[in-house]
């Protein structure tokens, strides 16, 4: 199936998917608001964290679907996805530093460096900047394709750091059945990257198949 | 009983509700952050605050004098707050899994075995255990091991109670508390968060202080289902999962319980679990905690307490190195 999306489909797909990735901070204010959640702190924190971890997973996941579907505008919004993964992650910090350090910088920073456990999401969240940074047309242009790119693969990084992070704080509980999801699914993204950057392994596995 | 219970328990004229200096020194500090640039909407989550409450069906009154010396003066969690945020893992590890799922409990008929190294073991049903000891409403501090916590009215007596009732031999060095665990009733029982059923365990001066108490109610009512219906201990000077719910099983044993929180991760979660602000949980700190429905948006969190303020417990500990009996 061949979809093309003219420009304006396109513009518009971009603007439902924009409206669609800020449900998850309605939800969360709405129900902060409307006084639903006895701890809104935990849930703003938790929530916000979740949804970093899926747009990044949605970030990694367009490349792939591109390629297995043929559909190359898929990849005109990657940016965007991106993007919201930096915003959750700001959120996701915000949160942190406000509910737990109440903007007492030194403090939070005591924190990060004495627990692993953080200091993995704040990097993850520090590597994430430059990426956001750099994502407007005119700064990839001023970097140049190879090294802008050079840069952004620092998503192959931020991505497993994040499931780390994620992975330790339900380590307690013995409670890894969501971690186990996210770390195959990004796993499985990474993997098909891996597998389609060797062409050259090719005519010996052709052979190998001869022989069988 | 005379205590009046509003929903947010503030018709009371708490000492603690004049905002004391430090608290809106610290409140003109945090609008000056915020002016610098981050989010409003305090209006509107204030308001927010006010809402509405309806209390959990079914449940039964119970009169209860309230034990001034072993009451916190503080403002009281609201009960709908302190029946809706529980770790009950036996209905699931999500706070609001207990509240949903816990009206499959039957807390009646129940019964309680007491045994082990008792001169006179015995079985007491609910109704046994409510006119074992006249009840007495205590407010105690409840300190979660994860950083948060509540004010919550018990109605029960102390455990002490009981065990003078059964009658320990010199063997009785240590009682472990034993929970409901059937799959039937409770669906978190299948997971494998932790060996089922749940169990706890107090060294006997421990259990024997007249703090720790056997809890039949909360707010001058029986207990919710999701807070340990129908009779659970609360020892507030322990981080809350020392407290076990829904108790089917006292054994008054010679060796130390193996609980199921030590169990589970030895490193985490020690025997003891006093609360000591100087001992941080691995992964995060316990200098501090965040009263719910009060910290967080608009008020640093508070200092944690050592004993959660209960001092009169220290000489139990005398000689002992807290960091390594944490």
């Amino acid at each position: 199936m061949q979809l093309d999306p003219t420009p304006r489909q396109l513009t518009l797909i971009k603007a439902t998917l924009f409206a669609l990735a800020l449900l998850p901070l309605a939800r969360m204010t709405w129900l902060t608001v409307s006084g639903q959640l006895v701890e809104p702190l935990e849930f703003i924190t938790r929530g916000s964290g979740d949804w970093v971890l899926y747009f990044l997973c949605i970030t990694l996941a367009l490349t792939p679907l591109r390629r297995l579907s043929g559909w190359n505008w898929l990849i005109k919004l990657r940016r965007m996805a991106g993007l919201y993964a930096f915003f959750y992650a700001c959120l996701h910090f915000l949160a942190f530093l406000w509910f737990d350090h109440f903007f007492d910088l030194a403090e939070m920073l005591r924190d990060v460096l004495k627990r692993p456990f953080i200091a993995v999401g704040f990097s993850a969240f520090l590597l994430l900047i430059p990426l956001a940074v750099t994502s407007t047309n005119g700064m990839q242009r001023r970097l140049g394709g190879k090294r802008w790119q050079r840069l952004h693969r620092l998503i192959y990084l931020i991505a497993p750091l994040g499931i780390l992070h994620f992975w330790w704080m339900k380590a307690g509980k013995n409670d890894f059945a969501e971690p186990i999801v996210f770390g195959l699914v990004v796993a499985l993204l990474l993997g098909l990257r891996l597998a389609w950057r060797r062409p050259k392994a090719k005519p010996a596995r052709v052979s190998a198949a001869k022989q069988a | 009983m005379l205590i009046k219970h509003s929903p947010n328990g503030a018709d009371l004229p708490f000492s603690s509700e004049i905002t004391p200096q430090a608290v809106y020194e610290e409140r003109r500090r945090f609008i000056a952050r915020m002016a610098a640039g981050a989010l409003a909407g305090s209006a509107l989550w204030e308001m927010a605050n006010r809402a509405a409450f309806a209390a959990p069906g079914g449940p039964q009154k119970l009169a209860a004098t309230l034990n001034p010396a072993f009451s916190a003066v503080e403002k009281q969690t609201s009960l709908q707050d302190a029946s809706h945020y529980n770790n009950f893992y036996e209905f699931g590890t999500d706070k609001s899994d207990p509240a949903l799922y816990a009206h499959t409990l039957k807390t009646r008929p129940w019964s309680v075995r007491i045994e082990g190294e008792v001169a006179k073991p015995m079985t007491l049903d609910i109704d046994s255990l409510l006119r074992l000891g006249p009840l007495e409403e205590r407010v105690y501090r409840l300190r979660c091991v994860e950083g948060w916590s509540m004010v919550i009215p018990w109605v029960g007596y102390s455990l002490a109670a009981l065990i003078r009732k059964v009658e320990p031999t010199g063997n009785a060095k240590y009682v472990e508390f034993v929970s409901l665990a059937d799959p039937a009733q409770m669906p978190g029982v299948g997971s494998r968060v932790l060996d089922w059923p749940y169990v706890e365990g107090l060294r006997m001066d421990e259990a024997n202080h007249p703090l720790t108490l056997l809890t039949l109610g909360m707010y001058g009512q029986t207990l919710p289902n999701q807070n340990g219906a129908p009779v659970r201990v609360v020892v507030p000077w322990k981080y809350g999962f020392k407290s076990a719910k829904s108790i089917v099983k006292i054994r008054f044993v010679k060796e130390q319980p193996r609980t199921a929180w030590n169990v589970s991760a030895p490193s985490e979660y020690g025997f003891y679990s006093n609360v000591n602000p100087e001992v941080d949980h691995p992964r995060w700190s316990q200098a501090s905690e965040r009263r719910i429905g009060e910290d967080g948006f608009f008020k640093r969190k508070r200092k944690t307490l050592m004993f959660n303020g209960y001092s009169q417990v220290a000489s139990l500990y005398s000689g002992m190195d807290l960091k390594k009996n944490f």
